[in-house]
């Protein structure tokens, strides 16, 4: 019994040293992988087709998708900042603030958490699934690096694909707002374009380029390398692909507030 | 030759592999037989340099490849050809396509040679015509056979087969066998095999290696495995129960 009241007291302290040496680790493969990315990426050869399917896979499927929230997003803040700036009066401030609202914030973030829902999940799946079934194995011993063949094409396409979603999902939502806010509510369609002109600067387009940019990235890194590093079986595929999405989320918002406060 | 020396894996507190010795003689086909469980594969990627050992080493033709990474290491692969369990074929591409892709990523061939190739390396395995479809379309022995081919289209030095005919009925485990030991026949490359197809694989191999609780604790040619008096073997071969205690 007096022997083991020492042992009691330590376990505690060694599961969280356990916890936090885990941690680490998962953070240090999770950056030496990237490394591994850039590093892969710098040398021949290119994998041009891969990147194009990548292209497809990730930007183009995910139109139908962007499009639709992009419409939905415009259309709600048209309305919810027209009955905002109506009670001081200042309605004909409607369009720069849908614009700038969504060019600096909502257009990348929410686009990037769309992206990450569709394409994210399913390439952590795809080359999760690659690896369970050993098809990543199959690319190794060919003396084939399945990081050049799975990883950079998808990571490219993201730098990509996902400034290009930005905007359409930005100029879909601006004609959402236009068409609450004009057609629907009665504000000069003049007044809606022109105070945007004149409010919405290079600084916040630059700083939504920036922001979906990096998500591309961040998305993409995840996704592979959840797929990379998958558990056993259908099971294992399951929780990669639910961490994957979770991950990239979370990581989109912390990097928001990152990169808004650092950005003009 | 590859040569395994006392060899060595732990995962967590599991010794998988606890001192393997082996050798395997160029153009041979050595087969590694084992209860499951019992680090056939485990050693199998230790061979193919997809894991590194706590202790021990691989040897390949004088090449100690445990410590080699990078292009060192891709460069012993490149004399490699591997079967996998469940065929490692490519979902995305056409059983054409995943016979063509070492080709086509590794050499400088032409297209019109790459399908020379190909529908040559098909109909070796008796897949002619079945190109165009993709894995997911044909049976279970088929695809087995298009890995086979994948393997062997660029003509590798030494060819690792990892359990070729699990799952399959009787029939198609003789006749991966028999295609196995004819390509083998044609062009002799030094086999490494897994297998729990016993008595079918004293058939085709020039050696037989029992790895029992990871050690290999009897190795000959398959007469000498079928007449051994060691228990573990006798019945592990014979199918029976382990005695209790």
């Amino acid at each position: 019994m007096t022997g083991s009241a020492p042992a009691t007291f330590v376990r505690p302290f060694e599961l969280i040293g356990q916890r936090t040496i885990e941690i680490v680790a998962s953070l240090g493969r999770f950056a030496t992988f990237f490394v591994q990315v850039l590093l892969t990426l710098l040398t021949p050869p290119f994998k041009v087709r891969a990147f194009v399917d990548r292209i497809d896979y990730i930007g183009f499927r995910s139109l139908l998708i962007i499009l639709l929230t992009g419409a939905f997003t415009g259309m709600v803040l048209g309305l919810q900042i027209y009955l905002t700036l109506s009670r001081f009066g200042s309605e004909a401030f409607l369009g720069p603030a849908v614009a700038i609202s969504l060019i600096r914030e909502l257009g990348p973030v929410l686009s990037a958490l769309m992206v990450t829902g569709r394409a994210g999940s399913a390439l952590t799946a795809e080359i999760g699934i690659m690896r369970i079934t050993e098809q990543i194995d199959a690319l190794t011993v060919m003396a084939l690096n399945p990081v050049r063949y799975l990883v950079v094409p998808s990571i490219l396409a993201g730098l990509v694909t996902f400034p290009m979603m930005t905007a359409l999902f930005d100029t879909v939502g601006i004609f959402g707002g236009y068409l609450v806010g004009v057609k629907l509510l009665g504000l000069s369609e003049g007044t809606y374009f022109g105070e945007m002109q004149t409010f919405v600067d290079l600084s916040d387009i630059m700083t939504g380029f920036w922001k979906s940019l990096s998500f591309g990235i961040i998305v993409t890194w995840v996704a592979t390398y959840k797929g990379f590093n998958v558990g056993h079986g259908a099971e294992g595929v399951a929780r990669a692909t639910t961490q994957a999405v979770v991950l990239a989320s979370v990581l989109i918002l912390v990097w928001d507030y990152f990169l808004g406060s650092v950005l003009p | 030759m590859i040569r395994v020396e006392n060899l060595r894996k732990s995962f967590g507190r599991q010794a998988v592999l606890r001192g393997i010795d082996l050798e395997v003689p160029t153009g041979s086909i050595t087969v590694i037989i084992g209860r499951s469980g019992g680090g056939k594969s485990v050693l199998l990627k230790h061979l193919l340099g997809l894991l590194r050992p706590d202790a021990g080493r691989v040897v390949v033709d004088g090449v100690d490849v445990t410590d080699l990474r990078g292009r060192s290491l891709d460069q012993v692969r490149q004399r490699y050809g591997v079967v996998f369990q469940g065929g490692a074929l490519f979902d995305s591409l056409t059983c054409a396509e995943n016979v063509a892709f070492p080709l086509r990523e590794k050499t400088r061939l032409s297209e019109t040679d790459i399908a020379g190739r190909v529908e040559a390396a098909l109909a070796s395995v008796g897949l002619t015509g079945m190109g165009r479809k993709y894995p997911a379309e044909v049976s279970g022995g088929m695809r087995k056979r298009v890995s086979i081919a994948r393997a062997l289209v660029t003509e590798p030095e030494i060819v690792f087969f990892d359990e070729p005919t699990t799952g399959l009925d009787p029939i198609l485990v003789n006749t991966i066998h028999r295609l196995i030991v004819d390509l083998h026949r044609q062009r002799p490359f030094t086999a490494v095999m897994v297998s729990h197809e016993i008595p079918e694989i004293f058939e085709i191999a020039d050696r037989v290696a029992m790895l029992h609780e990871g050690r290999i604790v009897e190795v000959g040619a398959p007469a000498v495995i079928q007449g051994s008096d060691n228990p573990v073997v006798r019945h592990f071969i014979r199918g029976e129960p382990e005695p209790v205690g």
